[in-house]
């Protein structure tokens, strides 16, 4: 019988993670050797070591994606989460469905981001190139070694595999699980691009305004992706999960939220780092932060100690692993933090009112709820390690806290992009912000007014919160553009990066309103609905028609045929289903959505009561979009500021030779 | 003073009032808002405070599932095999709730010793038991598949 490719695929696959373990080895070691005596061979090869890295990890993923087109069951990891009726989009998903798999496209978004150095950094001087590789490496070998020895997606079942898979789980059967973990996934891993920098930083004691001009695309980069990351996991939730929340303080959302909030301190304090030389150690210590709390969600998520629908396995094994990985990674680079950081120093004053204070704030202010949503996610945990009980924080321990902070956080948001660096006068801000103060606090208190009966002071406090964000902006805007010719004409003169601000502070706004008004305004109603009967909620009426029996490719589904009427005249027909799927016996709902840009309805099935009866939940939901539209303000916002001519024009300018300075570039 | 002194007051000034704000509130926040976890044996001897909110767990007994016939309310009982408590709610139960399966309750225990609940909850997918049902059955030399493995007679 002759071996073809299907039956090799996965030995294949194991094969170029091994080598891809090696290259990653010798990534680690020899431009570092390099780098520490000198050798210009040894320091240039990262880069060829980083692409092979790269193509080899990229093969390993592509015999598992073509394992789980061909149904290859005799693989474990392609029977647990992969049946032959699923649908060929759901089985490339599926690849990252499971605990190896995912694990797998995590280290193929490494190689992703270590190949994008190589390329990207050739205007860096080669020993900083050389260190920043080498961190990479680094991080590879844990997570190459992690998959290889304790969760191998290539395991075979043999000798007698199984006829079929026990297939994906339904939950996951969805579009919006094919993208949020790849994007998720960009944003953690790349800030490990950021951390690389900030570790050779400390090694070469170089941390100057062009290291942060450096560094700074790569974090802008990766804290846009895991916004959108964020921001797809909450939208799945929301349609997916059929309760009609979007944010549920689960520790593996929370596991996400961490590196958001520190990566957002970071993406702010980089820019002072960059502008004016200082917070340097701060940066540093930002840097290694965000890239911990990356390590610490997935190790929180894949060890299993938490109940959620991400923890996939209860395997302590690999929970020490990763832990161990973590302690590694977060104890060397604070020990190294703290011998090499009074290197890195700077000093250069302030004034108390500048715009260096209010990043300031906003860093404090980041780092301070960072720390308080860790706690609450933690102590669970801590709690039952310590034998203190079982215990759970629930979503009013977050929001007491976090609202108010965040608050805060937006009020001072509009101060930033007006004052001035070192020194800024307090008449200077009221006389430009006056305005934007007086029209937000008509808007934010006529709107409740205007929108429903019952008059909802929070309300009006989020929207005056999102409009003063965005008319102190706008008054900024003008500002700048006060001695130009033509409006059109100033606009052009203005850079990318500071588009990309207004967008992403725009965004903010954006979810200020979509998370405020979605929490204050919902209405739910979860009743009883027979046929025929008719429910009504604010100003639209919904009618259940009847209910039908569906077959879909791999399931069974009940339907319920339902018309909405909006002030007494027919708007639309929405189709809500529970799903049965045949592989894994479990049972699913589908929404029934109409989305618009300032209300949702949505429709969901509960459970049958009687023949003709089921218990269904039906909500409006103002404004519930916005929270979404914001994130991918921010996402764009980050695009926008990584396109700023600034960037390219340093990639010409500088060249390897002329950029490092004498007696900095080794051994100091 | 000096520029740079008055420059780390400042910076000092800063992380006081902020952490000593966000301490605060903290502290208040976990206080309010912790939920401890009790497996329905110690609920049905008493050990559990009246009118807080807590969380349980433990297997739906079968047969025991009743549903009213004019609105959503539902009565079922969890058991951990030694003692049985009743789980009154009304709403929406999720996809995977089932007799014989796990679930997690938030409520409030009455003076009667049953549980009101504000909220159900059910595992993931079918291979999944809620790791504090699982914790609270393990005296029992039980360990995956929790409640397929327990005996529901007596």
């Amino acid at each position: 019988m002759a071996l073809d490719f299907v039956q090799l695929a996965p030995e294949m696959g194991q094969f170029a993670l091994i080598l891809s373990l090696c290259l990653s080895a010798a990534l680690f070691v020899l431009p570092l050797v390099g780098a520490h005596y000198g050798s210009n061979v040894l320091m240039q090869s990262g880069r060829s070591l980083a692409t092979g890295f790269f193509i080899f990890v990229s093969f390993a993923f592509c015999c598992l994606v073509y394992s789980f087109l061909h149904d290859d069951f005799s693989v474990k990891y392609v029977a647990s989460n992969s049946n032959s009726l699923l649908p060929y989009y759901y089985k490339i998903s599926a690849v990252w469905g499971g605990h190896e798999g995912s694990l797998l496209l995590w280290i193929l978004m490494l190689a992703g981001w270590t190949f994008a150095v190589a390329i990207f950094s050739r205007s860096l001087p080669l020993d900083m190139q050389a260190r920043v590789l080498a961190v990479m490496g680094f991080v590879a070998v844990g997570f190459l070694s992690f998959i290889l020895f304790t969760s191998n997606p290539f395991d075979r079942i043999l000798p007698i595999p199984p006829q079929d898979g026990s297939d994906l789980n339904p939950l996951l059967q969805d579009i919006g699980l094919i993208i949020h973990p790849p994007v998720l996934y960009m944003g953690y891993v790349g800030f490990s691009v950021v951390f690389a920098f900030a570790i050779a930083a400390l090694l070469t004691g170089r941390l100057d305004s062009a290291w942060a001009r450096w560094s700074r695309p790569w974090a802008t980069m990766a804290w846009g992706f895991l916004s959108v990351g964020i921001a797809l996991g909450s939208w799945w939730a929301y349609y997916e999960l059929g309760w009609g929340g979007w944010w549920f303080w689960d520790p593996v959302e929370n596991a996400s939220f961490l590196p958001w909030l520190i990566g957002t301190a970071l993406i702010h304090s980089l820019a002072v780092t960059e502008k004016r030389s200082l917070f340097k150690s701060w940066t540093i210590l930002l840097a290694i932060f965000t890239f911990s709390l990356s390590l610490l969600g997935t190790f929180l998520v894949r060890s299993g100690v938490l109940t959620s629908v991400h923890a996939f396995a209860n395997d302590p094994e690999r929970g020490v692993f990763i832990l161990g990985f973590f302690l590694v990674v977060v104890g060397g680079s604070l020990t190294l933090f703290a011998l090499r950081a009074p290197v890195v120093k700077g000093s250069a004053g302030f004034n108390l009112l500048s715009r260096e204070t209010f990043l300031l704030a906003n860093n404090i202010l980041l780092t301070i709820i960072m720390i308080m949503v860790l706690l609450g996610t933690l102590y669970p945990l801590v709690a039952d390690a310590l034998s203190l009980g079982k215990i759970s924080v629930g979503p009013p321990y977050f929001n007491l806290f976090f609202l108010p902070l965040m608050g805060l956080l937006c009020l001072l948001m509009a101060f930033g992009p007006l004052s001035n660096w070192k020194r800024t006068t307090g008449l200077q801000l009221v006389n430009l912000l006056w305005k934007p103060w007086a029209i937000s606090l008509v808007i934010g208190l006529v709107f409740p007014l205007i929108y429903r009966d019952k008059y909802e002071i929070l309300a009006a406090l989020t929207v005056f919160i999102a409009s003063w964000i965005v008319t102190a902006l706008l008054a900024d805007l003008f500002y700048r553009l006060r001695n130009s010719d033509s409006f059109f004409a100033g606009l052009k003169k203005l850079s990318l990066s500071y588009f990309a601000m207004v967008v992403a502070h725009a965004g903010i706004a954006a979810t200020t309103v979509g998370v405020g008004l979605t929490s204050i305004y919902t209405e739910q109603r979860d009743i009883r609905m027979e046929v025929g009967q008719k429910v009504t909620v604010v100003e639209y009426d919904f009618i259940l028609n009847k209910l039908t029996h569906i077959d879909g490719p791999n399931y069974t589904a009940e339907e319920a045929l339902i018309t909405v009427m909006k002030d007494g005249k027919f708007l639309r027909e929405m189709k809500p289903q529970k799903r049965r799927y045949l592989a894994s016996g479990s049972t699913m709902t589908e929404v029934a959505l109409d989305v618009s840009l300032f209300r949702d309805l949505y429709v969901a099935m509960g459970e049958p009561l009687t023949e003709t009866a089921w218990a269904m939940r039906v909500h409006l939901k103002p404004f519930v979009r916005w929270i979404w539209l914001g994130a991918l303000m921010m996402g764009f916002g980050a695009v926008l500021a990584v396109a700023d001519k600034r960037y390219r024009k340093a990639i010409k300018q500088e060249s390897p030779a002329v950029e490092v300075p004498v007696g900095k570039l080794v051994n100091e | 003073m000096h520029p740079l002194r008055k420059q780390r007051l400042m910076i000092v000034i800063f992380i006081v009032v902020f952490s000593s704000v966000a301490v605060g509130l903290m502290a208040y926040a976990l206080r309010e808002n912790i939920n401890l976890f009790y497996p329905p044996s110690k609920i049905a001897a008493g050990d559990v405070p009246h009118n807080t909110r807590i969380r349980a767990g433990g297997c739906v007994k079968p047969g025991s599932v009743q549903r009213a016939s004019d609105s959503l309310e539902i009565r079922f009982l969890i058991t951990d095999g030694i003692s049985d408590v009743k789980v009154n709610f009304n709403g929406i139960l999720p996809d995977l709730f089932a007799e014989g399966e796990a679930a997690v309750i938030n409520g409030i225990v009455t003076e009667s010793g049953e549980i009101n609940a504000s909220e159900v909850l059910a595992k993931h997918d079918e291979n999944y038991t809620p790791p504090e049902v699982a914790e609270a059955m393990k005296d029992k030399g039980e360990h995956q598949k929790t409640c397929e493995g327990l005996k529901y007679g007596a």
